[in-house]
């Protein structure tokens, strides 16, 4: 009886979004009189980061500091409508929608600082710092605060910005399946070794290594909440859960946290990830979405390192000892498979 | 541990931003570590009641008779709500997009068809007392067969799940049961293959399991309208499910929400607001429904299981030359979402691959069980766990490392996907280097020269001739296995372009920002291009050496595109499922 | 039934109520005292969102007797802070990026007060045993412990981007 490591990997890409699209989201955006600015959206925040997301693209697009703006989301009196939390869809779509209310509100800011300084709008440029000045002389400024407080009281300006996004819905061909689909897609390629009891049946994953390419990590702490507690639901996913061990026959489900299984925090395994970001041409500054994908490959891998290890294929998930010892059995014992590179 | 490589496709993007791309902290942090962020139940309410549901014990049943005076008389008791109570008792999630047919009751009527399926609703004073209410409730029941397995169902003969799909699947474009791909010509790319991997896979079905259980709170608010504290995922796709079941005007609701303590997908059936705003309206106080950890472990709609079998044709070079996929999503007793599932994995085969021919069928089967839901990766995650091990075999057949397997036959900007669609900002061949060399797994040189700029289209974006059938006409499952009817020539496309994405606002300084959302039209292959079946491109293959000096020529000067028509009017989901015509 | 008075110091403050004999303290908490600080996850006593410490004890509010805490000092997540100045685990958990959807963080951040209280410097095998009952469903748990070992050494944040 013994223990055997085993490596493997696998590569997938991510459709973004309701992928026949015709799934608007729209976004609001207003500025007190000192130029700090609300974003007003019905987007929900389910722990993705939608409100630190659409706050640094609203920031960002306004050209203020990030602490100038707050996102206001959801009330579906002051919010407009979005079809939701769902399919990766939240950082395109929205973002995209806050993009296009924040160049509106931008556009009346710049306006009504350039009736303050008395140019043409299409000289000035932020800073980021909340200063509007004249590209490439920075002396005539004025600050957004005094610029908000000019179109409010002095001007009859309203700094607002309105925005909507939407892909139109495609047909789909009945035949052959041919649609316009998804414009965005990420991509991930995952490496996972395993150790694979022979005697017991337990998979333990050692280690993970992973790449994801995302268009545009809006949020690079955030863009890492979501792999690496998408990871933990892929080993999850893959080892431990499901409400039906003996699909399809419904029996023996769980009905708690006791019975329906779930990796512990002493279950985790090391995990490095890389972005890669090669910007999608409709995305946000680029951004694709992560939230949806990054379970997925982990999978797969876990399965391959599976087979690696001790040269069981299990088809149906989850990979439960009782499978593994099962596969071990037929094949005679186990057989380790060709140690990968840098596996061992 | 995350770290970033910027030097690649650093050609494409502006990095010189101020905000975006900074580890800012999140907005909503300080509210987390507090417990001051608002979840829906965070809410006090002065003459709060509590709803808690009598659900299905059988699988399958026909409802005899339902009984309820003697919970009615239960202390605390305040109102007892049954299916004639429910404005609108049949409706189905996606109708708001005009997607399906309605087929699921908020209370049940006549039957049930799965385990837990709610019948009778009671609001009282306490959850305990709601509780102690509950069990006088008496249901006389039929017990009918029932049918758990995805193929079994589809079967002549099966129990009738759903009466609305009688045949136990969704109906796709009023005309199959089942969604269609296909891309060239798989049977005789299978014959020319030196090596077949054929197998099954079954991803189980999996509980969203969010800390925060499915509920909510409604309350009667000024003006005569009902504020509603919601988990929904959606905020108006849930405002917009609650208004058609129970015939009020969207005006008179108030969504509050947007701070959900996980969801995954399982908070988008708007499960509770429809019953605890009508509680709301019947007792004009405040009423609280929401799931215990068993209902939401047993009856808070899973993610659901797909069974998927796949048969890889494979040349001894490693090249895939077909790929046919037949896959059934269980859907269990109600649509919900899984017909939309059903519809990306579709889109998304064959993976992140470019095969020359690939056909597949995708079925949603209605069975006795909990409704499956969306759930992270929907329509996505399982068949990627069947491909991927797939492909695990596909190179073990063939001798390959999986690695040089993968970067061998992955799609390239130009190439052609089985949606008839140009594949564009396309990265998998980058994911799978960086990868390598994090992991010390020794790739090729070869392998690492490859890059996803480079070596796709030419040969790879032709649309290849293609048979097309009419297997699988609805309520004739004699029609499942038949011969193609026609093969449409190469190149042939049916479905106009009309996928500018719309962006609204009006002009302003910052010239036309990096995130300007272009879709690039395809671009018809000219008529002199051999309109006959290829059986494998006819350049060299994916190439494993191309370097620049092997780059595809330029694509042939593209006429400019005709102007695609106005659609007028609301765009109808009709068009694509429903009604559509040809 | 006859409910029973109890009286106790919530967060460093007077409370009283009436309750049924029956009745949990999560429940108190929540729709009687609206604290929503603790979270109703389970109430099985399977998650760890409700808890709290009673007399310094952890205990899980969903399967404690609301009239057991007499005269006792429940503290909850709501006071943790003195103040507007976070405590030193509030402002790891931050620093740490340790939350996402924060359903859970109450009940982690109280389970991580009573474990420094008992063990100022908790390896990371006794910080994992120390939130082995609470679950989160987001994060994979990994910020969460480093946010705990960095409060334990009085530390701030590994790195910023």
């Amino acid at each position: 009886m013994a223990r055997h490591r085993g490596r493997g990997m696998a590569s997938v890409n991510y459709p973004i979004g309701m992928n026949l699209g015709g799934d608007p989201s729209q976004a609001l955006i207003h500025s007190n009189p000192d130029g700090k600015f609300t974003v007003a959206l019905s987007a929900i925040d389910l722990g993705q980061g939608m409100k630190q997301v659409t706050r640094q693209v609203a920031a960002e697009t306004l050209g203020v500091p990030m602490e100038d703006v707050y996102v206001d989301t959801a009330d579906s009196d002051t919010g407009p409508h979005d079809m939701g939390s769902f399919a990766s869809r939240g950082t395109h779509r929205m973002g995209n929608a806050v993009i296009a209310a924040a160049r509106e509100a931008r556009g009346v800011l710049l306006e009504a600082a350039a009736e303050e300084l008395e140019v043409n709008a299409g000289d000035l440029v932020t800073d980021g710092r909340g200063n509007i000045h004249v590209k490439g002389a920075p002396s005539r400024s004025i600050t957004v605060k005094a610029t908000a407080q000019a179109a409010q009281f002095k001007q009859g300006k309203t700094i607002a910005g309105r925005g909507i996004f939407l892909i139109p819905l495609s047909t789909v061909d009945p035949q052959t399946g041919e649609l316009n689909p998804n414009t965005a897609f990420a991509h991930a390629c995952l490496v996972a070794d395993v150790e694979v009891d022979d005697e017991t049946g337990e998979v333990t994953v050692l280690k993970m290594a992973s790449a994801y390419e995302l268009g545009r990590a809006i949020n690079p702490k955030m863009v890492e909440q979501q792999l690496v507690g998408g990871a933990w639901m892929g080993i999850s996913h893959a080892l431990y859960e499901t409400p039906e061990p003996y699909y399809p026959d419904p029996s023996h489900g769980p009905r708690d946290f006791n019975e329906y299984l779930m990796p512990g925090p002493g279950d985790t395994a090391p995990y490095s990830v890389t972005i890669l970001e090669r910007p999608a041409p409709d995305g946000p500054f680029g951004g694709k979405g992560p939230g949806e994908m990054c379970a997925n490959p982990v999978l797969p891998a876990i399965a391959n390192a599976v087979y690696n290890a001790v040269g069981v294929r299990v088809n149906d998930l989850p990979i439960t000892p009782e499978k593994v010892l099962r596969g071990i059995k037929a094949n005679g014992g186990a057989r380790p498979q060709p140690r990968r590179g840098g596996g061992g | 541990m995350l770290e970033f490589r910027k030097d690649l496709f650093a050609a494409e993007r502006d990095d010189n931003l101020n905000i975006v791309g900074k580890g800012a902290q999140r907005q909503d942090m300080p509210g987390h570590v507090t417990g001051r962020s608002p979840f829906f139940d965070d809410h006090a309410f002065e003459g709060l009641l509590h709803l808690k549901v009598v659900r299905s014990p059988h699988h399958h049943a026909r409802i005899r008779a339902i009984d309820t005076t003697a919970a009615e008389r239960a202390p605390g008791v305040k109102r007892i709500l049954r299916g004639a109570d429910v404005p609108l008792n049949k409706n189905t999630l996606l109708s708001l997009i005009n997607f399906g047919k309605d087929d699921e009751p908020t209370l049940a009527v006549s039957k049930v068809s799965y385990k837990g399926e709610p019948v009778v609703a009671i609001i009282a004073e306490t959850e305990q007392q709601a509780l102690a209410a509950r069990a006088l409730v008496r249901v006389d029941y039929d017990v009918l067969p029932h049918v758990f397995d995805v193929e079994e169902a589809l079967k002549p003969g099966a129990p009738v799940v759903n009466e609305t799909y009688p045949n136990n699947y969704f109906e796709y474009h009023d005309r199959y049961d089942h969604s269609k791909l296909r891309f060239g010509d798989v049977d005789r790319a299978f014959a020319t293959a030196d090596f077949i991997v054929d197998d099954r896979y079954q991803m189980s079905p999996i509980e969203h399991a969010p800390t925060e259980t499915n509920g909510s709170i409604a309350a009667p608010e000024q003006n005569d309208r009902f504020v509603v504290h919601s988990c929904a995922q959606g905020l108006f796709f849930s405002l917009g499910t609650a208004a058609k079941i129970l015939k009020l005007e969207s005006n008179r609701l108030h969504f509050i929400g947007g701070t959900v303590g996980g969801g995954f997908g399982g908070k988008v059936d708007s499960l509770t607001e429809p019953l605890s705003i009508l509680g709301a309206m019947m007792t004009g106080q405040p009423v609280r429904y929401v799931l215990d950890r068993e209902e939401e472990m047993l009856y808070g709609s899973p993610r659901g299981a797909e069974r998927i079998y796949i048969k890889d044709g494979i040349l001894r070079d490693g090249r895939i030359v077909a790929r046919r996929i037949r896959s059934y999503f269980d859907a269990g007793a109600y649509t919900r979402l899984s017909s939309y599932a059903a519809i990306k994995c579709t889109a998304h085969l064959p993976g992140p691959y470019t095969i020359p021919n690939v056909s597949a069928d995708i079925y949603v089967a209605y069975t006795n069980r909990c409704p499956s839901t969306a759930m992270r990766g929907f329509g996505i995650t399982a068949v990627d766990f069947a491909l991927e091990v797939h492909m695990d075999k596909g190179a073990e057949a063939c001798g390959m490392d999986p690695m040089e397997f993968r970067i061998l036959n992955a799609y390239r900007d130009e190439d052609m996907k089985a949606h008839r669609r140009v594949a564009k900002n396309t990265a998998l061949i980058e994911c799978v280097q960086v990868v390598a060399e994090k992991a010390g797994w020794p790739l090729s040189d070869e392998a690492r020269r490859q890059s996803s700029l480079t070596g796709g289209g030419g040969a790879r974006a032709l649309i290849p001739a293609t048979p097309i059938d009419d297997n699988g006409r609805i309520g004739r499952p004699e029609t499942r296995t038949g011969p193609a009817t026609e093969t449409l020539p190469a190149g042939a496309m049916r479905i106009p372009m009309t996928k500018q994405p719309i962006m609204e606002g009006s002009a302003e300084a910052r010239p036309t920002p990096a995130a300007v959302p272009q879709y690039e039209p395809y671009r018809p292959t000219p008529a002199s291009m051999p309109p006959a079946y290829q059986p494998m491109p006819a350049a060299p293959p994916p190439a494993m050496p191309p370097t620049a000096a092997t780059a595809p020529p330029p694509a042939a000067a593209p006429a400019p595109a005709p102007a695609q028509p106005t659609q007028h009017g609301a765009v109808r989901f009709s068009s694509v499922f429903g009604t559509r015509r040809r | 039934m006859a409910k029973i008075p109890v009286q106790f110091r919530l967060n460093g403050s007077d409370r009283a109520a009436f309750v049924g004999p029956s009745d949990n303290l999560l429940t108190l908490l929540r729709r009687g005292l609206n604290d929503f600080g603790p979270k109703y996850g389970c109430g099985q006593g399977t998650c760890g969102t409700c808890t709290v410490l009673v007399d310094g004890d952890l205990q899980l509010s969903c399967l404690t007797l609301a009239a057991t805490c007499e005269g006792k000092h429940v503290e909850t997540v709501s006071g943790m802070a003195e103040g507007p100045v976070l405590h030193p685990l509030q402002q790891a958990f931050m620093d740490h990026f340790a939350a996402q959807c924060g359903f859970c963080t109450p009940g982690m951040l109280t389970a991580a007060k009573a474990l420094l209280a008992a063990n100022p410097n908790p390896t990371r095998a006794e910080v994992i045993d120390g939130i082995s009952g609470n679950i989160c469903r987001c994060t994979g748990y990994d910020a969460i412990i480093e946010a705990i070992l960095a409060a334990a050494r009085g530390g701030q944040a590994k790195r910023t981007y």
